[in-house]
């Protein structure tokens, strides 16, 4: 499979997002981790570019981060998958490389 | 030691943080190895490449001019990303002629300086091998 | 450490570069080498020089596979060789030239 996308960063405070969505071809994924979970909440100004990425690109959330942000996986956009840190390494073996968005 | 594509992809700017010079110097080691080093500067890494960048009054060391020197080391593919430029309200002349001589044609001096779309950075990231961050 | 020539003291890091770029004159250059038990003659000169006008244009001492070429393009094929220059410099071209030049040492150097 082809790349994995990694972003860290909050979508309020820097471009990372959506650098990685325009530069993500349709069949690679996107991974939220540390700040970046915070583009998984529904109601908010990113929702709609997250939710429109969802048609093109399988997008997953670290649940460890979301549990330490208090965030309620109710909260979250519907067809973003939860994975633990076991996921996240198979994640990165699953993909030919990652590309981490800092 | 088998070649390896590396792309290095720069989104930061140049003088508020070391981003840019490590990024430079790292390229610059790894060309000595003769990898196939490519470089792409997107988001505000479009302005490590402006014109005209003088460190002078700032007392640090200006690395600027060192961009130039990167055809000397074989390092030609160097994308733009043009949503970037867009943007900023920058244009292809607002940076710094950036070009290597071709051994393969008589030494003939050619733009290394490649304006690309998104769509055409993404295929550019496929095609690497390693992709490290700056 | 230092070296102490005609009553100055010109400051260098642990390998004998010097600290300063802008401290750097012929002698000091000179005195270098001898310290290596080398001397200077116009061919090493020929590179000395290349290196510093190198620096003064792109901020850094070129990797020696950069030099080699360089060095073939602006003064002749047959002194544009490894060979050549190892006989030079048998320290490492880039190495010892750039020491002799005053400049840092070369970025991934040899």
């Amino acid at each position: 499979m082809s790349v994995l996308h990694i972003v860290n960063k909050s979508p309020y405070d820097r471009y990372s997002l959506d650098t990685c969505l325009r530069l993500a071809r349709p069949d690679s994924a996107v991974l939220l981790i540390e700040d970046g979970i915070y583009a998984a909440l529904k109601n908010a100004a990113a929702s709609e570019r997250v939710q429109q990425a969802l048609e093109n690109h399988q997008i997953y959330a670290l649940e460890p981060d979301l549990q330490a942000r208090g965030i309620n996986p109710d909260n979250m956009i519907d067809g973003i998958s939860l994975v633990d840190y076991d996921g996240f390494v198979k994640l990165t073996t699953d993909y030919d490389k990652s590309q981490s968005w800092l | 030691m088998a070649t390896k594509k590396f792309l290095y992809i720069n989104r930061k700017a140049p003088h508020g943080s070391i981003y840019a010079q490590e990024s430079l110097e790292v390229v610059l080691i790894a060309a000595a190895f003769e990898q196939d080093v490519s470089l792409a500067f997107v988001d505000d890494g479009v302005y490590q490449l402006m014109q005209n960048q003088d460190t002078a009054a700032l007392g640090s060391k200006n690395f600027s001019p060192t961009y130039r020197a990167l055809g000397d080391y074989e390092v030609n593919k160097i994308y733009v990303e043009q949503e970037s430029l867009e943007l900023r309200g920058l244009a292809k002349d607002d940076l710094m002629p950036l070009v290597y001589e071709d051994e393969d044609d008589d030494w003939a001096e050619k733009d290394s300086i490649h304006v690309v779309s998104s769509a055409e950075l993404a295929e550019i990231i496929e095609q690497q091998d390693v992709i490290l961050n700056f | 450490m230092a070296i102490e020539l005609g009553g100055k003291t010109y400051e260098t890091d642990e390998e004998g570069y010097l600290v300063n770029l802008a401290d750097w004159n012929d002698e000091l250059a000179n005195e270098m080498a001898k310290a290596d038990g080398a001397t200077l003659d116009e061919n090493h000169w020929e590179v000395i020089t290349f290196l510093r006008d190198y620096y003064e244009e792109y901020q850094i001492a070129p990797a020696v596979r950069v030099l080699t070429k360089a060095i073939g393009k602006k003064l002749g094929k047959d002194k544009g060789t490894s060979k050549y220059l190892y006989e030079l410099f048998p320290y490492g071209p880039a190495k010892q030239a750039c020491k002799y030049a005053g400049l840092p040492k070369p970025t991934g150097c040899v």
